[in-house]
């Protein structure tokens, strides 16, 4: 078994690791790239813990090998500090109890980001069906789609007023 | 897990070389594989990714030829095609409900087909739109039937060092439907009880039925072609009474199995409602109107 050079860019910022062909993107970025926000969980695809953004595209790294991830781009919940739902969704999660223990809520925000990027005024139902692959032990998912919905919205009146501003 | 290699093929004749090799698979979401590998159900000494060969990514549909996608398309990228949900509806129907959304950006209907697990989605509707495998070997190229591309659970008509290339699918026809439903307890993110999926082509005037396939998930050791079902619609007219009769051949052919999931006889069951419903929606897609959902 030989240990492979992979170089992806991660978060916008260029990384180099050896590794072994079994080993799981997630143990890479968690063990190598030292980002804990993609979580363990179930490591058999099911539970959306452990979701991040492989060239733009909800996965979840579990499912996917280091090696796979070489040339290409990735993005933990660590890499949306500078997307300005991040700060409509802490909020909106805190007002709506949208999280308890917080396990699967890393997950949850980088499903989010991937939903709002394709569809900024999704429908409760289009919210649920989207997060059908992340769960979630303590809240009933119920505050999830309250604080998704209000964070869209909070998102969408900022870009008005921004273009309005600029207009 | 045991240890593996890995390669990124470029080209499918560069994945064929490298399929040669003794304990070498085919890599394609990973969605299945690596679960497998992982839990010690299969072993591989080397793996090939096949997401990075051109080929095997392509999608493309010309009215006189039909469809054709790569093995290594996303079922996303399937569900999501504008040509697919127009002209091969029934395939949009199953590529939409494997696993949630993070799966379908990595699973791919070809793995799906590969995987041959006999509750796999896709296959019931590849099988009702007549769809042909194109498969590249160390000893050339050769089209299967999807009705006879999976000889149990696990396990295909693929020879060792065999790559699935692509699926071809015929010109959707004038006045033809077909439709593709499950059965699983919750609403989503779960294996098929059952599941069948259903194609009628509808006479040029009136309602006769000139043609018809039926399939079924989860109540055989394979996915299963219903030829009987097919046979109590041909020439007659399409509605309820020829829709009971295939769905009473459905649940004699069916030979499912007890399991966690569901009882012989619930899946037997199952394999009639289902066969109904998805001939009711086929019929509506034949005449041109929209499904709900
Ligand atoms: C959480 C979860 C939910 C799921 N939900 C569903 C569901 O609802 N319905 C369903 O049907 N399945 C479901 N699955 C199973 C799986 O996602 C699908 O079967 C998927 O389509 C497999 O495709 P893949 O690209 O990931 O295949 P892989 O795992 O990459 O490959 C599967 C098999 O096919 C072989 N293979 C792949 N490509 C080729 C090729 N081009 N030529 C020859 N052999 C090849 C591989 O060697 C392997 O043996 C689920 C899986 C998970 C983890
Ligand atoms: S840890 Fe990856 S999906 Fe659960
Ligand atoms: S907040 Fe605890 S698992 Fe979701």
């Amino acid at each position: 078994m030989r240990e492979t050079a992979v170089t992806a860019t991660v978060n916008g910022r260029p990384v180099s690791f050896f590794c072994d062909p079994t080993t799981s993107l997630l143990e890479c970025l968690r063990d190598v790239v030292l980002l804990k926000g993609p979580k363990i969980g179930c490591l058999d695809g099911n539970c959306g813990a452990c979701a991040v953004l492989l060239d733009g595209r909800l996965v979840n790294s579990c499912l996917v090998l280091g090696v796979e991830a070489d040339g290409r781009e990735i993005t933990t919940v660590e890499g949306l500090e500078s997307w300005p739902g991040l700060s409509a969704l802490r909020q909106a999660f805190t007002e709506e109890d949208g999280l308890q223990c917080g396990y699967c809520t890393p997950g949850i925000i980088v499903a989010v980001k991937a939903l709002l990027d394709r569809d900024p005024d999704p429908p409760a139902a289009r919210i649920r069906d989207w997060l059908a692959g992340n769960l979630c032990r303590c809240t009933g998912y119920e505050t999830i789609v309250r604080a998704v919905q209000s964070a869209a919205a909070t998102l969408r009146e900022s870009r008005t007023s921004d273009g309005e501003a600029g207009a | 897990m045991h240890g593996y290699d890995y390669r990124a093929a470029q080209t499918v004749d560069d994945a064929v070389t490298l399929l040669a090799a003794p304990g070498a698979r085919p890599l394609a979401g990973g969605t299945d594989l690596i679960v497998q590998l992982r839990r010690a159900e299969r072993d591989a000494a080397l793996l090939v990714d096949v997401k990075r060969i051109p080929e095997l990514l392509d999608i493309s549909f010309d009215p006189s030829d039909g469809l054709s996608f790569g093995a290594a398309v996303a079922c996303t990228d399937i569900a999501e095609h504008p040509q697919i949900a127009d002209g091969y509806p029934a395939l949009a129907d199953a590529a939409r409900l494997i696993g949630g959304t993070a799966i379908r950006n990595r699973a791919t209907v070809g793995g799906n087909l590969c995987n041959a697990a006999p509750s796999a989605d896709a296959i019931p509707a590849l099988v009702v739109l007549d769809a042909r495998c194109i498969v590249r070997g160390p000893s050339g190229t050769r089209s299967i039937r999807a009705a006879e591309f999976c000889t149990g659970p696990g396990t295909t008509v693929l020879q060792p060092g065999e790559l699935l290339v692509s699926l071809r699918l015929p010109p959707p026809g004038t006045r033809t439907g077909a439709r593709y439903l499950r059965f699983i307890p919750r609403g989503e993110m779960d294996i098929a009880v059952a599941g069948a999926a259903c194609m009628i082509r509808l006479e040029e005037q009136g309602d006769t039925i000139a043609e018809a396939r039926v399939a079924l998930a989860s109540v055989a050791p394979t996915p299963l072609e219903i030829p009987d079902a097919a046979a109590a619609l041909i020439g007659r007219p399409a509605g309820e009474d020829a829709f009971e009769q295939a769905a009473g051949a459905a649940r004699e052919s069916a030979r499912p199995i007890t399991d966690q999931r569901g009882t012989a006889a619930l899946r037997t069951h199952l394999a009639g409602v289902l066969v109904r419903r998805a001939l009711g929606d086929a019929l509506r897609r034949a005449r041109g109107e929209q499904l709900d959902a």
